[in-house]
């Protein structure tokens, strides 16, 4: 209990003395909350892509992609193979007795993000990003039960017609609906916009499945099969199927594994550079307490000094140089994680999915979990920083403390 | 009224290496302070008085000789075992007072009770009587930026003396204050001495200061060259 007492009593000063020591503590704040916003803000864009990603599979969805294939991109899928998949037990079968299976074909396109459009707003200048054009039937539309047209309609069957996701066209140029767009040589017509909860689908543009094989050479080529399943315990029964037939040389999964891991490469990407860039700085804010520190101790050397002289121990005043830093540290860090939620959270990015080559639009997401990575980087900033000076206040002789021989 | 040998002083001697010199300040000092004594201790800057409630305090050691307190030897201690013997048997009292400028007056005089096993009503109790017998009851409340310097010495003598130490150590205490104001504290510091026994070692500049003790000793180059008694 006195030991508390004396700890207590000692923290209680060192905390209190803060602001005798305003704009060098300030200037700690300041340089922690800064480190902890960079790195919040790579770990929210992680989690906000991770989040997107995650949130398009469904684990009673099968996915089907060209033995070896890692991505839609690299996939190559011929008609024969999706009809011998019509009839492969455990898929779902809809109100009509066909089965929900959908062969879809996945072709890179030109976009033009928002952000990138110059000032003067000549659209021959702006760089190109790589948008998903997607091929599909009234299978592709069955298969997903969520999905939501919120504007106009959807495409008409052999037109050059499309159906624009919500999020591409809030970050991208010119697909109000209504508008033509030009997509490779073709030149098609925005006659809806859909949602569908919030999933990577919402970064992609549809069209109808000939109309895009034929306008961009790829006849009777798919780059994916899915099959809305039974249940999820009807992946395996689909799988040994698969395997048993020499035609469907398949990798089979759910949509749900599938996004998964393309989320956990692209964001574990996003991540290894958030981490290294924050740690970098974490230094330069190191340096920071530590000079804040060891003038608190210098300022206080009297105090110091005098605390040791009525008989407080050296650990007493150790703990509370200590705590005065974790204080400091704390305080940036919960700085820094208000301004990355107030600046970054909910604010819509996009950047290229590495596996599938095209852009996907996401929310920055700030979770408790990201938040807290933050907010221990900052202790861990204020505990280094202060243990030296911490054990400098701790050990300094009392007569060189108060500056007599 | 003095009374048996409170502090031993044997042969010490104090020496401090700065670069390649050794620069001497006591050699085989002795020094004798029974219990209850009230002495001065002059000299000019740099004769070593500070140096001599440094060790008297335990918060220095000698390099050589030993020093007895109440019959035990401290100069054997260690750090711990000082602070911790500190606590109980002296109480400082600084020329510039030395309080904690975050902390009331009553937080500040309660510092050293913080390092017993008193609890918080006795320390409360206790904390009042101290300020009510140096005049601050009623500023118990007041932080030191908030008192005159006066006032800031007498907390600090309610500091020194709450936990009831034997000993007071006083380096220049009035070194900062105007001569009535001064004259209140040293009247103070007789007081307790006489009436409450306290053993006083007062280091100052001030001939007037050094009146109030009941001894004065002389310090020059390491060496008491003259003893006079006062009172």
């Amino acid at each position: 209990m006195r030991a508390l007492n004396e700890i207590a009593v000692v923290t209680t000063i060192c905390i209190k003395s803060i602001p005798q020591r305003f704009w060098t503590s300030l200037s700690t704040v300041v340089a922690v909350s800064l480190v902890v916003t960079v790195l919040l803000a790579f770990l929210a864009m992680a989690a906000g892509f991770q989040q997107t990603l995650r949130g398009t599979g469904a684990k009673d969805m099968a996915i089907m992609l060209r033995a070896g294939a890692q991505a839609e991109l690299n996939s190559g899928i011929v008609r024969n193979q999706a009809r011998l998949i019509e009839e492969a037990p455990g898929v779902l079968k809809g109100p009509d007795g066909k089965p929900l299976v959908s062969p879809e074909l996945y072709v890179i396109v030109d976009g033009i993000k928002k952000s990138t459009l110059p000032a003067d707003g000549d659209l021959k200048k702006a760089p190109r990003a790589n948008v998903t054009l997607r091929g599909l039937g009234p299978a592709g539309i069955a298969v997903r039960p969520g999905l939501k047209i919120v504007e106009g309609r959807q495409f008409n069957p052999g037109t050059n017609e499309l159906l624009v996701g919500r999020a591409l066209q809030k970050d991208f140029v010119g697909f109000n609906l209504g508008d033509t767009v030009k997509l490779g040589n073709s030149s098609w017509v925005v006659v809806g916009v859909f949602e569908l909860g919030g999933s990577v689908f919402e970064s992609e543009l549809w069209a109808d499945t000939p109309v895009v094989q034929d306008l961009f050479h790829r006849q009777n080529v798919f780059q994916s099969i899915r099959a809305r399943l039974t249940g999820p315990d009807a992946l395996g029964a689909l799988k040994d199927y698969v395997a048993n037939d020499p035609q469907l040389k398949l990798d089979v999964t759910t949509e749900a594994e599938y996004y998964a891991q393309q989320a956990s490469r692209t964001s574990d990407l996003i991540q290894k550079l958030g981490w290294p860039l924050a740690i970098a700085m974490a230094f330069g804010a190191l340096a920071g307490a530590l000079n804040t520190m060891y003038s608190s101790v210098a300022a206080r050397a009297q105090e110091i000094a005098t605390l040791r002289c009525i008989g407080f121990s050296g650990t007493s005043s150790f703990l509370g140089t200590l705590a005065e830093s974790l204080v400091l540290s704390l305080a940036g860090g919960v700085v820094g994680a208000l301004f990355t939620w107030v600046a970054f959270d909910g604010l819509t990015g996009s950047t290229l999915s590495g596996a599938s080559f095209s852009q996907i639009v996401f929310t920055f997401h700030l979770t408790p979990a990201v938040a807290l990575q933050g907010i221990v980087l900052a202790l861990v900033v204020g505990f280094i920083g202060g243990v030296l000076p911490a054990w400098r206040a701790a050990r300094i002789p009392i007569v060189e403390a108060y500056g007599t021989p | 009224m003095t009374g048996q040998t409170l502090i031993h002083l044997q042969d010490v001697s104090k020496r401090f290496v700065k670069g390649k010199d050794t620069i001497t300040i006591f050699d085989h000092l002795g020094l004798t302070i029974p219990a209850g004594d009230f002495v001065a201790v002059m000299g000019p800057s740099g004769s070593g008085k500070t140096t001599l409630l440094n060790l008297l305090g335990g918060i220095d050691q000698p390099t050589e000789g030993a020093i007895t307190f109440d019959g035990a030897r401290v100069d054997t201690l260690t750090e711990g075992q000082l602070a911790r013997w500190r606590a109980h048997n002296v109480g400082f009292i600084f020329q510039f007072y030395n309080l904690m400028p975050t902390l009331s007056a009553a937080r500040n005089v309660e510092l050293p009770l913080l390092l017993t096993a008193f609890g918080r009503s006795e320390r409360k109790r206790r904390v009042e009587a101290a300020l009510s017998l140096v005049g601050l009851a009623e500023r118990a409340n007041h932080y030191p930026r908030e008192m005159s310097g006066g006032q800031q010495q007498r907390v600090a003598i309610a500091r020194a003396l709450i936990s009831d130490p034997k000993l007071l150590l006083c380096d220049e205490p009035t070194g900062d204050l105007d001569r009535s104001t001064a004259d209140e504290i040293l009247a103070m510091l007789q007081l307790l001495n006489r009436e409450m026994g306290k053993t006083i070692v007062m280091v100052t500049h001030d001939p007037e200061a050094a009146k109030y003790a009941r001894r004065t000793l002389h310090l020059d180059k390491g060496r008491f060259t003259e003893r006079e008694m006062v009172a």
